[in-house]
C-alpha cells in the first residue's frame, strides 16, 4: 500500500488546486483558516472578488505590521486592505448576497463530507463553547460550494463518508472536494471521482475513504506544483 | 431636531435590570467601547444582550460579562483570542447561551427593525440548531422559520452623525450598527463627528435619522483590539 503520509499534497498545494477552478470576474467566499490560503494562488490573469462576511467586498491582503486598521478587518478578525473598487455593506446585506446566490463559489474547511453532499464543519458534537458564526449560512446560494480537506483525519479516519457522524452545518451542500490525494465531485448522492494524485492507486484511495468513490469517465492525474 | 446627549453615561443612564440591549460590533469592529464601558459604570443587572459575539480580553462586552450583568446571551460566535470573561461562566453555568447562525442572527434583527415577526431560512436547515423550529418546503427545499429579534436599547457606534440621528459608518464597523439602530426601541449611538443637518450628504447616508434616537460624541473611540494588546482591563 502506498505511504499516504509522504505522498499527500501539503494544504498550499490543496488550496493551490481549489484556486485552479475560479474563474475570471467570479465573486468568492473563503472561510477562515485554511480556505483563506486560496486567495495566495489566484490564478495570474483572472480576477476574483473576495467576499468577507463582515461587511466587505474585494478586500486584500493584510497590510504590513503596524498599518492595521482595526474596523478593516475579515471573517477571521485579521486586518485587510481594499482593492480599488471595494465596497462595504451591512450583515443583513451581506448575508443576501450569501443565501441569495450571488457568490460564484465558497470554500470551506471540514471535519467530514457524505456522499450525500451534507457538512459537518462547525461541531466536534464534544461539549464545551459551541461557535458557529456563519459556516450554517455560507454552505446556502453559493453556486459552487466546495470543500478543502485533508483525506483522512490525524488518526487516519476518512473523512468522506456514507453519513456525517458529527453535528451538521447543512445538508445536501457540498458540491466538490478537493483532498490531500483527489478532487472528487458530488453528484446524485454519490462520490464521483475526477482527479487523484499519480502515485496512489484507485484502490489503497478506495481504502481511505468511507464511502464508495464512483467514477464516471477518465480519472486525471491530480498534478501540483511544489510550494 | 437635536437627538445629541451630553455624555455616555448620561445616554445609558436609564437602561433598566432586566433590559435587551442589541451591541453593534464584529469582534471589535464596530464595538461602541465607551458606550459599552459607561453601561459597566452604570451597573444594570440581569441584562439579555445580543451581539455578533461574546467579548474579547477584559475589556467592552467581556468586561460587562465579568462584571456580572449578562444573564442571557444571543450571539452566533462566542468564541474569541480571549474569551475567559464568557467560557468560564458559560461553563459554570451562570450564563445563557442562545447560540444563532450569523446570517440568522443579522435577518432576525432586521426583521424586528423591519415589523416582520418571521421568516423562513435555509441556514440550519436539517442541523441540531434548527431542532424544534417550524420547517417549510418551498420549491422542493427545505427551509426553517425564524422569529423576529427586538431589543429594549441598542449601543451602536457610528463615524459621523448629525444631529437629526442621521449616520455614517467607518470601514467594516458597519456591520450591525443599521440593523440594531432600527429593532431597538431606544437606539443610543456614539459618533466621533456630530455635525449639524445637511452636513451629510443624503445621498451618503446610511442610517437614516428616523431609527436613532440618542447620540453622543465620542471624539477618539477606543478599539478593543488595541486596548486588548495593550492588556487593557476595564472598570
Amino acid at each position: 500500500m502506498t505511504d499516504i503520509a509522504s505522498t499527500k499534497l501539503s494544504n498550499a498545494q490543496i488550496a493551490w488546486r481549489a484556486a485552479q477552478d475560479i474563474e475570471d470576474g467570479a465573486y468568492v467566499n473563503l472561510g477562515i483558516g485554511f480556505p483563506e490560503m486560496v486567495a495566495r494562488y489566484q490564478v495570474e490573469g483572472r480576477q476574483a472578488i473576495y467576499h468577507t462576511e463582515n461587511g466587505i467586498l474585494d478586500f486584500g491582503p493584510a497590510p504590513t505590521e503596524g498599518e492595521e486598521d482595526w474596523d478593516l478587518i475579515n471573517a477571521g478578525k485579521k486586518a485587510v486592505t481594499l482593492n480599488p473598487g471595494a465596497a462595504f455593506f451591512h450583515h443583513a446585506d451581506s448575508f443576501a448576497m450569501v443565501r441569495g446566490g450571488h457568490l460564484d463559489v465558497a470554500i470551506l474547511g471540514a471535519f467530514e463530507v457524505a456522499e450525500t453532499g451534507d457538512l459537518a464543519n462547525w461541531s466536534t458534537g464534544r461539549g464545551g463553547v459551541p461557535a458557529v458564526g456563519g459556516a450554517m449560512d455560507l454552505v446556502h446560494g453559493a453556486k459552487r460550494v466546495a470543500v478543502i480537506t485533508d483525506h483522512v483525519t490525524k488518526t487516519g479516519a476518512p473523512k468522506l463518508v456514507e453519513r456525517c457522524s458529527l453535528p451538521l452545518t447543512g445538508v445536501a451542500c457540498v458540491t466538490r472536494v478537493y483532498t490531500s490525494l483527489a478532487v472528487v465531485d458530488i453528484e446524485g448522492g454519490r462520490f464521483v471521482l475526477r482527479e487523484k494524485l499519480a502515485a496512489i492507486s484507485l484502490g489503497d484511495l478506495q481504502a481511505v475513504t468511507g464511502a464508495t468513490l464512483h467514477t464516471d469517465g477518465p480519472v486525471a492525474d491530480l498534478i501540483v506544483p511544489e510550494l | 431636531m437635536d437627538k445629541t446627549v451630553a455624555s455616555p453615561a448620561d445616554a445609558v443612564a436609564d437602561i433598566p435590570d432586566g433590559a435587551s440591549v442589541m451591541i453593534g460590533g464584529f469582534g471589535g469592529s464596530g464595538a461602541p467601547i465607551e458606550l459599552i464601558h459607561a453601561l459597566i459604570d452604570a451597573g444594570p443587572k440581569n441584562l439579555t444582550v445580543i451581539n455578533n459575539n461574546a467579548g474579547n480580553g477584559q475589556v467592552g462586552l467581556a468586561a460587562m460579562i465579568e462584571a456580572g450583568m449578562v444573564a442571557k446571551l444571543i450571539c452566533s460566535f462566542p468564541k474569541s483570542k480571549d474569551p475567559r470573561a464568557f467560557t468560564e461562566r458559560y461553563l459554570a453555568g451562570g450564563i445563557e447561551l442562545e447560540l444563532v447562525p450569523q446570517g440568522t442572527l443579522a435577518e432576525r434583527i432586521r426583521a424586528g427593525g423591519a415589523g416582520i415577526p418571521a421568516f423562513y431560512t435555509p441556514t440550519s436547515f436539517g442541523t441540531d440548531l434548527a431542532q424544534d423550529k417550524p420547517t417549510a418546503e418551498f420549491d422542493g427545499r427545505g427551509y426553517v422559520q425564524e422569529r423576529w429579534l427586538k431589543a429594549d436599547y441598542s449601543l451602536v457606534k457610528a463615524e459621523t452623525a448629525d444631529r437629526h440621528g442621521n449616520l455614517t459608518y467607518r470601514a467594516a464597523g458597519r456591520n450591525f450598527g443599521p440593523l440594531m439602530c432600527a429593532a431597538a426601541a431606544v437606539s443610543i449611538v456614539q459618533a466621533t463627528r456630530i455635525v449639524a443637518p445637511g452636513e451629510i450628504d443624503p445621498e451618503q447616508v446610511v442610517t437614516p435619522g428616523i431609527f436613532v434616537k440618542r447620540l453622543v460624541r465620542v471624539e477618539a473611540p477606543q478599539q478593543e483590539e488595541e486596548l486588548n494588546r495593550a492588556e487593557a482591563v476595564y472598570p
